[in-house]
């Protein structure tokens, strides 16, 4: 599982039956240090609740599509959580 | 399934139900020698794993629901095991 950021919002207007009404979100990869550290992808957000400026933490492949319900919908990234809080050993809260 | 110094945590309140009251830890991958790969990923974790420990992850998802006993989470990265010592055959 990878931690990162929405930066966007996509709304299809035709999706694949199962997804109707599911959000689907831009997710830059950061790391620990808050660095972008890979592609955005666009998730399915299984919280219903991520919006733009967010961390989050989302998982890829068939687990991504374990986290929504209906859960058997063609998807490979999902928002699993959003974060609170970061605590890097040495560094401290962020 | 993988090694990995563990970074430091995540605390998150909004996430799916599964997620709820679990330790995710953030673990550096390191290699066979121990050096760090430069690639992180965060991981449940089940062996009581703090910052700074070496630890042995499992990273598949159906190992990784067999570790919860369910059919349905959506867990892949699992912390398993502290790894005390490794040693690689020089040759």
């Amino acid at each position: 599982m990878q931690i990162g950021l929405v930066i966007g919002t996509v709304v299809p207007c035709e999706i694949y039956k199962g997804l109707e009404g599911v959000p689907m979100q831009w997710v830059r990869p950061l790391d620990k240090h808050g660095q972008p550290s890979g592609e955005a992808v666009v998730c399915a957000d299984s919280t219903r609740m991520a919006g733009p400026g967010e961390r989050v933490y989302f998982e890829g492949g068939r687990e991504a599509a374990l986290a929504l319900d209906p859960w058997f919908v063609p998807v490979d990234h999902a928002i699993i959580g959003i974060i609170d809080d970061v605590h890097v050993a040495e560094e401290g809260a962020t | 399934m993988k090694t990995g110094i563990v970074a430091g945590d995540i605390v998150s309140t909004i996430n799916h139900g599964f997620y709820d009251g679990r330790k995710m830890l953030i673990v550096d991958l390191v290699d066979a020698t121990g050096r760090r790969t430069g690639k992180e990923l965060v991981a449940v974790d089940v062996a009581g794993a703090g910052p700074g420990e070496t630890v042995l992850i499992l990273d598949e998802g159906n190992g990784a629901r067999q570790v919860f006993g369910s059919t349905d989470a959506p867990v892949r990265s699992v912390i398993v095991g502290i790894i005390d010592r490794m040693d690689l055959d020089p040759a």
